[in-house]
């Protein structure tokens, strides 16, 4: 006899454990295996040994949360937190889940607060995650309730370690994750003082978007100059980004890290242009404003710093913005840009950074092209999963290079990964 | 606004001219698309989570007719795009204010994407918030503000709302 409750048949296939044969190409890290872009055991490993583990994670910019109470939802990985304005001033970072049962507490995008309570049962949590109260602690009519030694200090909100840097909110899962300017290192850590060097922030406005990549494919095409000299004619053209640029393309941090820069040239045409395709001598927009920077920054560079897992803290023109990744699921992720400005812009930068801003995010005149191209790759991997991409494009090293058709950062990156997986 | 008889013909030219808009993207007659505009206008895409707090940036932001006119060129000749089919539904088309020639006027559109190896699915849902002048030859739009309720864009924003 079996009852609804004991099936005495086998598990079906999709619940049996995972059980993962597949292997490095020989060739080690000039070669990727088109499996780690779909594989739901190597997606859920990287959220635990990444996302959770010794990293620090982009949380969000100080601007956003400027009073006490006020909150912002966000996710490291797959899992929620709350960015939240203590009543003291600072910045905390707590999990979005009730210590309770698992629910969300918070489930607006921004808003103000004077505590959190749970929907569900109404345990409430004050801005730093402490649990306060729990309705009906002794019962009711005498009877129920908590044990007596249930104690609502060790059943708090994990609270996350944050580091305010410049005005920009880190944080990590990890109690022993190296400090953040250790974590990102010194070449990594100039940048993002370049980019918040303390000056009171002004949020501009959000994009996002739903690419059906991998999240490591977005990873990738910020750490390949070599694509945006080929596939971005409009960079190209109006000397936004063009291989006969000056360049940097430093990895850092045994690889994890990258900075990438290179300087805006202005549209001319070079030996170099005949080579690139899709360069248009004949290109003029009408709007000049449109493709024309004003001096900002001494050493006028653009780019930036990708901080790895999944944040870059990025220029160009005047537009500055963060970029983060948001994992989905193994074929899926959610591409955000913050974009800002400072408190002491005039108006004419102001307008430039907003003008700025088109070249960027879901409908950028260089963005369209990159969500458009990876979700196309996304289609050409999960089709042959078995199949290897060819990462050697300037050399089978992983040296900084100061030239743009190079692949040394996405080399660099795969051997530190290699390594961190177990693989 | 209270509703009068010329109130309703306005609405119904309105309706017209919404849909000669939605007819023109539709069809990606890109070329036309600068023509529903005055030279001194504003054009912005934006979500809804940013339209609330009022906050300046715009996915995609024009600030005169000559940056409407680049869009185009740039869509034209430099983006590197998988093609789609899109239609416009546009409905509840709401008059605001009337000063003089000056409306302000508000609809809802919803914007289905089909690929040619997909089904079709809502690419964007929200609202037009404008500002439109009446001429001699028909409306124009003086600033127009898409105002997506979509959290998210899916995969990237081609052709213009």
């Amino acid at each position: 006899m079996t009852s609804p409750c004991n099936h005495e048949h086998d598990a079906p296939p999709a619940q049996a454990p995972i059980v993962f044969h597949r292997r490095w190409p020989e060739e080690g890290f000039t070669r990727i295996p088109n499996w780690i872009y779909t594989d739901e055991a190597i997606f859920q490993k990287e959220m635990d040994v990444f996302f959770a583990g010794k990293t620090w994670n982009y949380v969000g910019l100080e601007c956003e949360i400027p009073e006490p109470g006020n909150f912002k939802r966000q996710w490291i990985g797959t899992r929620p937190v709350i960015m939240v304005r203590k009543e003291n001033g600072e910045i905390s970072v707590i999990e979005n889940r009730c210590a309770h049962r698992g629910a969300q507490i918070c489930w607006q995008n921004t808003g103000t607060v004077k505590d959190f309570t749970c929907p569900y049962h109404q345990w409430n949590y004050d801005l730093d995650g402490n649990l306060q109260g729990v309705p009906f602690k002794r019962g009711a009519l005498g009877k129920g309730g908590m044990p007596r030694d249930f104690s609502n200090k060790e059943n708090s909100l994990n609270k996350l370690r944050t580091v305010n840097r410049g005005g920009s909110i880190w944080a990590t899962f990890a109690a022993d994750a190296p400090d953040f300017e250790e974590y990102c290192g010194p070449e990594v850590l100039a940048e993002i003082d370049h980019m918040f060097p303390g000056k009171k922030l002004t949020l501009l406005g959000y994009s996002r978007q739903l690419i059906p990549s991998n999240w490591k494919m977005y990873l990738e095409n910020l750490k390949d100059p070599y694509h945006a000299t080929l596939l971005h004619t409009f960079y190209i053209t109006f000397g936004l980004w063009r291989a006969d640029s000056k360049s940097e393309n430093i990895p850092t941090g045994g690889g994890k890290h990258s900075v990438m820069v290179s300087h805006n040239e202005g549209k001319k045409v070079t030996d170099a242009t005949a080579e690139m395709g899709r360069f248009r001598s004949d290109l003029e927009l009408l709007d000049k404003e449109t493709v024309t920077p004003r001096a900002e920054f001494n050493r006028g560079r653009v780019g930036g710093a990708w901080i790895f897992p999944a944040a870059q803290m990025g220029i160009q023109a005047n537009s500055l913005k963060t970029r983060h990744v948001i994992p989905r699921s193994p074929t899926e992720h959610e591409l955000v840009f913050t974009y800002y400005g400072y408190e002491d812009d005039d108006e004419e930068m102001q307008r430039l950074r907003l003008k700025h801003a088109n070249l960027l995010g879901p409908a950028g005149f260089v963005s369209m092209d990159d969500s458009e191209m990876l979700s196309q790759m996304q289609i050409g991997v999960t089709g042959y999963p078995d199949s290897t991409g060819i990462i050697e494009m300037g050399g089978r090293d992983t040296e900084p290079t100061d030239y743009m058709v190079t692949e040394v950062l996405i080399r660099a990156f795969y051997q530190y990964y290699r390594e961190a997986m177990g693989l | 606004m209270t509703y009068s008889r010329e109130h309703a013909a306005l609405r119904a030219d309105l309706r017209d001219f919404y849909e000669e808009y939605a007819v023109c993207l539709d069809e990606e007659d890109l070329e036309r698309w600068p023509d529903f505009f005055v030279e001194d206008c504003r054009y912005r895409v934006t979500a809804r989570e940013n339209y609330d707090q009022k906050l300046p940036y715009g996915l995609i932001l024009c600030l005169n007719k000559n940056m409407v006119k680049d869009r185009v060129l740039a869509l034209r000749q430099t983006t590197m795009y998988e093609p789609r089919s899109l239609r416009h539904f546009i409905s509840a088309i709401k008059v605001k204010r009337i000063d003089g020639d000056t409306i302000e006027a508000q609809a809802n559109f919803m914007i289905v994407e089909s690929q040619s190896d997909r089904e079709p699915v809502v690419n964007m849902v929200g609202r037009y918030i404008d500002t439109l002048v009446r001429t001699a030859d028909g409306f124009l739009l003086k600033d127009r503000d898409c105002v997506c309720d979509n959290y998210r864009v899916r995969t990237s924003l081609i052709i213009p709302v």
